[in-house]
């Protein structure tokens, strides 16, 4: 499993290569830093909330709530910023990863307190959350000269540059998010049980782990990184209009990790391979917007590719067991 | 060092333990042995914290324990290792040992070197040639088994309940697994083998219990006892409760014949011969394959090897609608799952099958459908309140007779049943036996699997009887006796 996951990994990073060749033959504008760093803009919100979601499909379960939480917390940093203008920009990140992480427990509570099934709760939590947010801001948006420059300043600049290519801030905080993933997951025994659960309920269960403490708390990381997620959503757009806002992005999300390698039926995925799935994610859409190719190609483009790589999983996997069945 | 006194045990108001005391001393293994149902593996589930007991006392070194959860059982140093390990397929050899448990330092959070190094260890004691960092998901049976020994010594158990723990196993894989056994019990841990399979109960125990149907019948030591009596004592009983008069069958033309069928390891080399209007009786332990053979013949799963003949033609059945076209049935031995749609309608369960014979260009007619739901109801005596209950609500063997309805709609020639009285109170059980009688009668022929000797021994005309997925031995119905059937099927010569 560890040599498929790493082939899984490469096979990702080749198709990320490809469709760059590709764009570039066709387009050679796709090169230019301006067109390379619209990827980078792009992947860093789906790898932040992409993180949760594998965590969430490792053990089993599946959060389509996340757009709607996205929207939420936007929504609460904007106008906490609209009323506080001088507000510390952490704390205002802060506020809005804590709006995050109460919605996410809320789903957390039902599916691992109430034992709902996740696919029922997070649908409800889609519109629910949706509805809440216009409640909250009675249907206004948050324009573009309320968000601190500050926070506009972490998509616009950043610590690096190479060859006119400026890895910004946001990006930055996602790869910094995922680094300490990573490391949750490998090496604290909390990251451990998701695996240990989503490998086997059963065995996990009797084994003492603490299974509903582990579901709920890979839905709460989900809701705390959707408000992470939200206040770079605000840093990157400007603006937040309460209909648009993170609108879609679940299918978005759950594409990327899947692309990325994860298991839908649960038990593996890595944080490399969902960041992996993003930037693959983030060079198509760029690719057919450089090409001036239509936007709804784009969302046709994403569901062929999901059923590739979920093809390319299944037959993969079936043959490595025949092999080892033979063996 | 284990002593559990008048363990009482029922699921759902059915008594499947009514008090059995049973001692497990260090360095000691203490076989428990028993047919099919007799509360072997109950007993195990109830020391290792699955199962809470209905009455009775369990204590450890001495103290009175409540044993409330799996966990807990870890904690006082029981383990249970199950016929079916318990892994952690996706993840590392190292991981499922410590799973749980893993060891961590501080901010430097879980110490994967030191739970490898101590993982291989551990396995490097029990002689096991698997590797800490292999992906469980790779390894064989036998291996992941080790691999819970393993997990069960990284927490110092001192009891081990291997329950059916040989059952999936190879003759020499059961050897090394003894190896093992042997070396804990001289360590001075106390083991409980719960098995079916004498002569490994004889070249490993130190003490045999004798369970039947819930109760303790005899714990005795191997030397001063013998096959022939455990056999004696498991079974114990008469079968003349059946209630049925012997039938002489007077051998008429095969229907279906099978030759030299395998299955991967599941079973090798199976061949008969059903005739018509005849019982065949097919017995033998839990995980003999008896199921296995059923499935394959109806295409459930496709033999790797052998040929079925149908009326004297080979035939390839591929899926079970293949079957089906043929005129054979199978009565699944999970009902609830497998043999009826629950929540849907008597009537529907009733025509599901046959649905072809209610349509009229695609329309099903569903007054027939009700009208011949409730003829088959009446002929079988299924006490419902109407066709349109949902089968769910009905008792299992009122259920299992909608099964029974579901088939004989379709005139099968050869009606397979699996495990056809299982869960079924004795008055349905009863009419089952006759409704099995009348329908050979007719001329259908009946491939019956039962773990129930006094069934078996009293309906088959031919009894067949499987051990390790091959065909062990041949009885003639009225030559048939539980013990030589017992024996057969638990590797004792006759």
């Amino acid at each position: 499993m560890k040599r498929f996951a790493a082939f899984r990994e490469l096979g990702t990073v080749v198709l990320i290569v490809l469709a760059m060749v590709v764009a570039g033959i066709r387009e050679p504008r796709f090169f230019k830093p301006e067109s390379l760093s619209n990827i980078l803009l792009y992947a860093p919100l789906l790898i932040v909330v992409g993180i949760g979601q594998m965590m969430v499909i490792v053990t089993r379960g599946i959060d389509v709530s996340v757009g709607s939480m996205v929207g939420i917390s936007a929504m609460t940093v904007g106008m906490l910023f609209k009323a506080q203008p001088h507000m510390p920009l952490p704390l205002g990140v802060g506020v809005g990863i804590l709006a995050g992480l109460l919605l996410g427990s809320l789903n957390g509570v039902l599916i691992a307190g109430v034992r709902i099934p996740p696919i029922i709760v997070t649908l409800g939590g889609l519109s629910a959350y949706r509805g809440l947010l216009f409640f909250i801001c009675q249907g206004h948006q948050i324009d573009a000269n309320f968000v601190p420059d500050g926070l506009t300043y972490w998509s616009q600049a950043g610590p690096i540059t190479i060859a006119g290519l400026t890895i910004s801030w946001v990006f930055c905080i996602a790869i910094a998010g995922a680094l300490a993933a990573a490391w949750f997951l490998q090496r604290t025994r909390a990251g451990r049980d998701i695996y240990v659960l989503g490998s086997n309920p059963e065995a996990a269960r009797l084994r003492g782990v603490p299974v509903r403490r582990t579901t709920f708390s890979v839905y709460a990381i989900t809701g705390a990184l959707c408000g992470l997620a939200g206040a770079l959503y605000l840093s990157r757009y400007g603006v937040v209009n309460p209909g648009s806002a993170g609108k879609g992005m679940e299918l978005v999300v759950i594409a990327a990790v899947v692309i990325g390698g994860t298991n839908v039926a649960g038990g593996s995925g890595s944080v490399l391979g969902v960041v992996l799935g993003c930037l693959l994610l983030g060079t198509i859409s760029n690719a057919l917007a450089v090409a001036g190719i239509d936007e709804n190609w784009q969302q046709l483009t994403y569901g062929i590719i999901i059923l590739v790589a979920v093809v390319v999983d299944t037959a993969t996997k079936r043959a490595l067991a025949k092999r080892l069945e033979a063996a | 060092m284990v002593s559990a006194k008048g363990l009482r045990m029922s699921f759902a108001g059915v008594e499947v333990l009514k008090g059995v005391d049973v001692d497990l001393f260090p360095g000691e293994v203490h076989a428990i042995v028993g047919e099919n149902g007799a509360g072997k593996s109950t007993v195990a589930k109830l020391i290792g914290g699955v199962y809470q007991p209905v009455a009775g006392q369990i204590s450890i070194s001495g103290a009175p324990t409540q044993i409330g959860s799996p966990r807990q059982a870890i904690q006082l140093g029981v383990a249970l290792i199950h016929q079916e390990p318990l892994t952690f397929p996706d993840l590392e050899v190292s991981e499922n040992v410590f799973a749980g448990y893993q060891p961590s330092r501080g901010v430097r959070g879980v110490d994967w070197k030191a739970m490898r190094q101590e993982a291989g260890q551990i396995l490097g004691r029990l002689g096991s040639r698997v590797k800490p960092t292999d992906r469980v998901a790779n390894l064989s049976i036998a291996d992941q088994q080790m691999v819970e020994l393993a997990a069960a010594l990284s927490h110092n158990a001192k009891v081990f309940l291997l329950d059916e723990t040989t059952a999936s196993l190879t003759p020499k894989e059961v050897e090394e697994l003894f190896v093992i056994v042997r070396k804990l019990r001289e360590d001075g841990c106390a083991l409980a083998f719960v098995s079916h399979r004498l002569e490994e109960v004889f070249s490993i125990a130190d003490r045999i219990t004798v369970l039947r149907d819930g109760e303790q019948v005899a714990t005795l030591i191997p030397n001063e006892t013998s096959p022939e009596e455990i056999v004696r004592l498991m079974v114990g009983r008469d079968h003349s409760d059946l209630g049925l008069a012997p039938r002489s069958y007077q051998a008429q033309e095969p229907v279906l014949e099978v030759k030299g069928l395998s299955r991967g390891s599941k079973f090798h080399d199976v061949s008969f011969q059903l005739r018509r209007g005849e019982i065949l009786g097919l017995g033998g332990m839990v995980g003999a394959g008896r199921t296995e053979v059923c499935e394959a013949i109806f295409g459930i799963a496709r033999p790797t090897g052998g040929q079925v003949l149908f009326d004297a033609k080979p035939v390839t059945i591929r899926k079970p609608a293949d079957a089906i076209r043929l005129g054979i049935g199978l009565v699944p031995e999970d009902r609830q799952h497998n043999g009826l749609f629950m929540p849907m309608q008597i009537k529907e369960n009733t025509s599901s099958v046959g649905l072809a014979g209610f349509a009229r260009a695609s329309w099903v007619d569903r007054g027939r459908e009700g009208k011949t739901a409730t003829e088959y109801a009446t002929r079988l005596r299924t006490k419902l309140r109407s066709v349109l209950q949902p089968v769910k609500e009905l008792s299992g063997g009122n259920q299992q007779k909608v099964v029974l309805s579901k088939w004989l709609l379709t005139k099968p020639k050869v009606l397979i049943l699996d495990e056809p009285t299982r869960g079924v109170d004795i008055g349905a059980k009863a009419e089952i036996h006759m409704l099995i009688r009348e329908l050979v009668e007719q001329g259908m022929s009946i491939l019956i699997v039962s773990s129930d000797l006094p069934e078996l021994l009293g309906l088959s005309d031919r009894i067949l009887v499987m051990r390790q997925g091959r065909i062990a031995a041949e009885f003639k119905g009225v030559e048939a006796d539980a013990e030589s059937v017992m024996r057969a099927a638990t590797g004792q010569a006759a």
